[in-house]
């Protein structure tokens, strides 16, 4: 594993991992995993199906538990304190495989629901807002409309709005783009490449490699719940250092 | 022309859209698709028809035709139909039980109070909707216990022993209905609760109350419960049955209610926690809203046998709707007129059910949002 970046801006960094172990009742899924992000950094996340990808990026915000070793979050560090996770969640956006949008509400509330109740906005400046990242996601004309009213791509940039609407500081993505229909996933990876252009710091786990060619600053390789390889995509697609890494790129690339 | 067009070769990717074929629309396509689609079919509607020509005419002339709409006593009632007369000549007691005369406009003006917010509520799209919703849950039932009861603002004290027929039929099923679906909710939330304390009250509450049958929750609520208070402190026997139906209804929908819960997906909650949403916050906005649209069926259900329930007071000495009617019945003028009283009873019974489940299926077209 390479060591962390030397010139160790500790003002910079909005999320540390340090010596991270998760298990699910016996089953150890995630094995001391270390992992510093920046600000602005753009970090994707690979490896193959059960490695622990999901369940790293849900613990930065406490959908799953860890249970040894810190997360710390802009600062703060997570605990089970209800208070220190909200306050986390709110800085934190997430972008779902499976969109989960809410089905019951309109796309426009759909985002302006949690600034109004979770971030006091007026409903006013909420809407403003909604409609301004609408327009960011290219679906202005969707706002009226159910989620189940739209196609899976457009379900998604709605997703990546909502979270947008939050004013995140970081946002993960979890797998964005595997529940779409091929000719979908190009719009909303156009969405995800302008919002890194922007210097949004971002956390994705995807199996698109080019996009983490494109965006990445760097790829991140796990498997068997551990962090194999951490390098910048060049190096990493080009001189993979480990042999688990150079099968599992000579298994996605090969398409 | 057309016969043309249907042979014309289009080029690939260029065929129009056509009319579908002429069998398959209008009436005769509709009665060929439906009534007469295969043999077994066409015999079962030739089956109903007949069915129907044999019960209709004769409940027709039974209770329209022969009967007997006017009068004031049991002779004008000539013999052949039904005596409507009966309905008639008892129709205070059948509405309103005892209830004193001179009192009467204090129930109709809380009915007419109810309907002014009730009717703008089954309207599509009339505005200000939350307001009149909040009108009716707080502010009418307040207004209405008032009215009903008095002993206040210059209005005599009506004792509940007074109230009787529909009356006391709507005003258990109406607060048993309000009470039961906030309480059924919260019950359900706590059988889900990861609070171990909250969870096992929660479990004993619901298995305890969906194990007994309302009539002996009745009867404990009427005889036994009174032998714990103590001396000299009187509680309303109606204020009892309330409270029993209520709990038991409340049961019944904390069941419905869970079931409703178990059915929105793990991503739902995921998805508000990510936002920073609170457990509150997420439960009434994103969960049950949901929750309770997909078990409207089931909570209507709860509805109507809580109505039809409500006719089990009269054993501990209420004399709701049915329980008048059978009042009635048992007066020696009165005396061959029972199935005039049931069928009357049943109709009003029906109607009222019939215009819950109607409501409710409205309700789940207007909430469906397409997923
Ligand atoms: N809630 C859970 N309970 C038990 N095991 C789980 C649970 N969620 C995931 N797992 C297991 O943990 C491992 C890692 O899962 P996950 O993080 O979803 O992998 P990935 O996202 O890399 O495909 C898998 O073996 C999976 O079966
Ligand atoms: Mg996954």
């Amino acid at each position: 594993m390479k060591t962390e970046n030397s010139q160790h801006d500790t003002d910079d960094v909005i999320i540390e991992i340090m010596g991270m172990h998760k298990w699910y009742g016996p089953f150890h899924v995630l094995k001391d995993i270390n992992l510093t992000v920046r600000k602005g950094e753009r970090i994707v996340i690979c490896g193959p199906s059960g490695s622990g990808k999901s369940t790293m990026i849900r613990c930065i915000n406490r959908l799953e538990e860890h249970q040894k070793g810190q997360i710390i979050v802009e600062g703060t560090e997570l605990t089970s304190d209800l208070k220190n996770i909200e306050r986390i969640r709110r800085e934190v956006g997430m972008v779902f495989q499976h969109f989960n949008l809410f089905p019951h509400l309109s796309v426009l509330d759909n985002l302006t629901l949690a600034p109004i109740w979770v971030r006091k906005m007026p409903k006013k400046e909420a809407i403003d807002k909604a409609m301004y990242y609408l327009e960011r996601v290219k679906i202005p004309e969707q706002a009226k409309k159910y989620p189940g009213q739209l196609s899976g791509g457009q379900q998604q940039r709605v997703a990546i709005a909502r979270s947008l609407c939050m004013s995140p500081k970081v946002m993960l993505f979890d797998e964005p783009t595997s529940a779409l229909d091929p000719e979908m996933i190009k719009e909303v990876l156009d969405v995800m490449v302008e919002l890194a252009e922007e210097g949004m710091t971002m956390l994705c786990v995807t199996h698109e490699m080019g996009f983490a060619k494109t965006v990445a600053d760097c790829v991140v390789f796990m498997d068997g719940g551990q962090i194999i390889e951490r390098n910048d995509p060049e190096t990493f697609f080009n001189h993979p250092q480990h042999e688990r890494t150079k099968l599992f790129l000579s298994q996605v690339l090969q398409h | 022309m057309s016969s043309l067009d249907n042979n014309a070769q289009y080029p690939v990717g260029e065929h129009p859209n056509w009319e579908p074929p002429v069998s398959n629309v209008g009436v005769i396509g509709w009665m060929k698709h439906n009534l007469f689609s295969s043999r077994l079919n066409t015999i079962l509607t030739l089956l109903a028809i007949y069915l129907l020509y044999t019960v209709i005419p004769p409940v027709v002339q039974w209770a329209i035709l022969d009967a007997d709409w006017v009068g004031s006593s049991k002779a004008d009632c000539t013999g052949e139909g039904a005596c409507w007369v009966y309905i008639n000549v008892w129709w205070k007691q059948i509405m309103y039980g005892r209830y004193p005369d001179a009192e009467l406009w204090r129930v109709q003006t809380a009915y007419v109070l109810g309907l002014v917010g009730l009717i703008p509520l089954m309207i599509p799209n009339f505005p200000k909707k939350k307001w009149i919703s909040a009108y009716l849950l707080l502010l009418f039932p307040f207004m209405a216990y008032v009215l009903f009861s008095g002993d206040n603002l210059g209005l005599k004290l009506v004792e509940t022993p007074l109230w009787g027929g529909l009356f006391l039929t709507l005003v258990i099923a109406i607060t048993g209905i309000v009470a039961s679906l906030p309480l059924g909710i919260l019950l359900a939330l706590g059988r889900r609760s990861n609070m171990p304390v909250i969870k096992t009250l929660c479990i004993l509450f619901i298995e305890f109350w969906r194990g007994v049958p309302l009539i002996t929750v009745l009867f404990m609520a009427s005889v036994m419960f009174p032998l714990f208070l103590p001396q000299g402190v009187n509680f309303d026997q109606l204020l009892r049955a309330l409270i029993g139906v209520a709990l038991f209804a409340a049961a019944y929908m904390a069941e419905v209610v869970r079931g409703g819960l178990q059915a929105i997906p793990k991503g739902q909650y995921e998805a508000a926690q990510a936002l920073g949403l609170s457990y509150w916050k997420t439960t009434i906005f994103i969960i049950m809203p949901q929750a309770l649209k997909l078990v409207i069926p089931g909570i209507v259900n709860v509805f109507i046998a809580l109505f039809k329930d409500t006719t089990l007071v009269s054993i501990i000495g209420l004399f709701d709707f049915l329980g008048m009617i059978q009042l009635v019945n048992t007066n020696p003028d009165w005396l061959s007129f029972a199935i005039e009283g049931y069928v009357f009873a049943a109709v009003i019974f029906w109607f009222f059910c019939f215009g819950m489940s109607r409501y409710s299926q409205h309700l789940e077209k207007k909430l469906h949002t397409g997923h």
